[in-house]
């Protein structure tokens, strides 16, 4: 895991504002924080959707179910009446967690969330990838749907009224800058772990999936199992990053927990805006999206919805190659790629000219 | 459930022809916008999530007008022209863009036009559920077991109507023996003279229309609201997964399907599930094809 000063440039820069900006800002904490949760959502989503070719638009599924999860966990664990009687009173019990009893809770909760989003995507892949191109993105589409329907259909999970998250233990100001933490380090966790994934033979075999599988199949090349944990990753951060939205939010329900149109579509077009199948091209497209979201949106009103559906046909229909594509394309010495040999000795100093 | 079931099957089993004509009624219009999915997809290849949405606003349009006291006949007549055109815009602006890449690219720019038209929708018309009211009979039967409002034979007439019109269309027409070539092989078509980049956008602009007509019958015998589409889109992607591209017969066998499907899972489970019962029909389907595949070492594609 060789690193070039840019990138070294990059992750300073990146861990400074992760660092400085709540401390500078500390009214935009809770925005910052869900800068870096759709960081993990769009660089998750690239594990499949951009490396390995499987366009999934269910991976909000892991999300809510993270988030109903770790409901469960955490007031089933130190609530003495349980979930179903916690729900049914729509509210009106407030237990009093002690500190200790709702960190204990909160991270269990986390836990079992990731657990249950992977295992939940193993199941989901023992009938899912017989299905190639647009039938996966539909079917995923649909499982997002018939999960999100059944879940309010359940009353032990409150229903279609939804759970309040117990309070948390302590002022609002070390509320936020907690989930920002966990939002951050969810984030940084993750995106190591797919930089140092892609650069084992998993990136390989992924790129090989993505670009023939009936030939990778052909080689030797356990596509299915490659699948399997290319759709377990991204699985297990999203029911870890669902579990840390639900508290964040302090309530969740079906709009919540399964925002399909919402999160579940931002992801796919952050990825493409900053480019797909590149480690970079989903943090930068997701950055550059909600940096333009937040400062838009108030000055829109009604419209900032439609303005996200013109956003979303222009990238996609005008400019689908995405950010890191189109400097691929145009610089292609900034990513290495260079042919002519006379240039590779200074190419970094002929980088800091320009 | 097991109240429903018995209510069902042992004490008024009467109610089944309730839940049997609710479902015909209902297939009928979801067969409409799955043919022009199917025509769609056969013809250029594009997956259209907006299908839903074109419907929805095909059912907003016919309620404007219905405020404006237009009859039901001169409704049809003027929403699916308004439709055509409309659809012809969004051949031009965006699907002719995206009509050579990637498969999953034509998803996810229709699906942002479906968000696009649910938000437009939603501004204009607010976020309330209409419907439109035509003041017809309601005929009773069966000692008042059975209510048959004759709304809804009127709108299932007037889907038979369309549906034999755009048969005798694709069947006889020149314009229909084009789109027909086109989808066989567009190269030979070509060769042929026939301006594939026209048949497109009429292929387009006719789904568009008869989405439009289907919205037109959804605010007669249903309600809609902004953001109802995409449960259409879903049904029509079912029955079209399910019956196979370019079969006519079999996509509205399968519309009629689903629509009993979705009545009777509604009937017995509770109304709660009428929404997930269709993407579950797009699940099993999408699975038992898989296996069936899975036997020629195949996959879905």
């Amino acid at each position: 895991m060789s690193m070039t000063n840019r990138t070294m440039m990059t992750y300073a820069g990146l861990a400074l504002f992760g660092i400085f900006g709540p401390i500078l800002f500390p009214q935009y904490t809770l925005t910052i924080a869900y800068l870096w949760m759709m960081v993990l959502m769009a660089s998750t989503w690239d594990t499949l959707g951009g490396q390995m070719g499987y366009n999934s638009l269910g991976n909000i599924t892991f999300f809510g179910v993270g988030m109903y999860v770790s409901a469960i966990v955490q007031i089933s664990f130190f609530y003495e009446g349980g979930v179903g009687e916690y729900t049914s009173a729509m509210g009106s019990i407030k237990p009093e967690f002690t500190a200790a009893e709702y960190f204990w809770g909160l991270g269990l909760g986390i836990l079992a969330a990731g657990i249950v989003g992977l295992l939940l995507s193993l199941v989901f892949s023992s009938f899912m990838f017989g299905l190639r191109g647009p039938y996966f993105a539909i079917g995923s589409l649909g499982l997002a749907i018939a999960v999100a329907e059944i879940t309010i259909t359940i009353n032990y999970v409150g229903g279609a009224s939804g759970i309040s998250m117990p309070l948390f233990p302590g002022d609002i100001e070390f509320r936020s800058t907690f989930f920002y933490m966990l939002c951050f380090a969810f984030t940084i966790v993750s995106h190591f772990l797919l930089r140092w994934l892609y650069s084992t033979q998993f990136g390989l075999a992924a790129n090989a999936i993505r670009d023939d599988e009936d030939k990778a199949e052909a080689m030797g090349i356990p596509t299915l199992a490659y699948k399997r944990i290319g759709w377990a990753i991204p699985a297990f951060f999203m029911g870890c990053i669902g579990a840390v939205a639900g508290n964040m939010a302090g309530f969740i329900d079906k709009e919540v927990a399964y925002p399909i149109p919402t999160f579940g579509i931002f992801m796919v077009a952050m990825a493409l805006l900053g480019g797909k199948g590149t480690l970079w091209g989903p943090v930068l497209g997701a950055i550059i999206f909600h940096v333009v979201k937040e400062a838009t949106w108030t000055y829109l009103l009604n419209l900032q919805w439609v303005a996200l559906g013109l956003i979303l046909i222009v990238n996609i229909v005008y400019f689908q190659q995405g950010i890191m594509g189109w400097l691929q394309t145009k610089y292609p010495e900034l990513f290495g790629i260079v042919v002519d040999t006379s240039n590779i000795a200074d190419g970094d100093e002929k980088e800091a000219a320009r | 459930m097991w109240d429903n079931l018995q209510l069902l099957f042992v004490w008024a089993p009467i109610i089944n022809v309730q839940v049997i004509l609710d479902g015909i009624f209902v297939g009928a219009v979801f067969a409409l916008s799955a043919y022009g999915l199917a025509l769609v997809w056969g013809v250029m290849n594009i997956k259209n999530l907006a299908q839903g949405d074109f419907v929805i606003m095909g059912g907003y349009l016919a309620f404007a007008l219905h405020q404006m006291h237009v009859p039901l006949v001169l409704i049809l007549l003027i929403v699916m022209p308004l439709m055509f055109i409309f659809g012809w815009i969004i051949y031009v602006v965006m699907i002719r863009r995206i009509i050579d890449q990637d498969m999953f690219v034509s998803l996810l720019a229709t699906f942002g036009l479906s968000l696009l038209l649910q938000q437009v929708i939603n501004l204009i018309f607010g976020p309330e559920v209409q419907t439109i009211d035509m003041e017809m009979p309601v005929y009773d039967a069966f000692d008042n077991m059975v209510t048959v409002p004759s709304s809804k034979i009127v709108t299932l007439v007037l889907a038979g109507v369309i549906a034999v019109a755009v048969v005798l269309f694709m069947k006889r027409s020149r314009a229909g023996q084009a789109i027909r070539a086109t989808a066989q092989d567009p190269r030979a078509a070509r060769v042929l003279g026939i301006d594939i980049d026209r048949v497109y956008a009429f292929t387009f602009a006719f789904n568009a229309a008869l989405c439009g007509a289907a919205g037109v019958l959804v605010s007669i015998i249903w309600v809609i609201q902004p953001f109802y589409g995409i449960t259409y889109s879903v049904r029509s992607f079912a029955i079209v997964t399910a019956a196979g591209l370019g079969n006519l017969p079999a996509v509205i066998g399968a519309g009629f399907g689903i629509g009993l499907f979705e009545k009777y899972t509604g009937a017995i489970l509770g109304t709660a599930y009428e929404v997930a019962a269709p993407v579950c029909i797009l699940l099993l389907v999408l699975i038992y094809r898989q296996i069936q595949m899975r036997r020629n070492r195949q996959v879905v594609r």
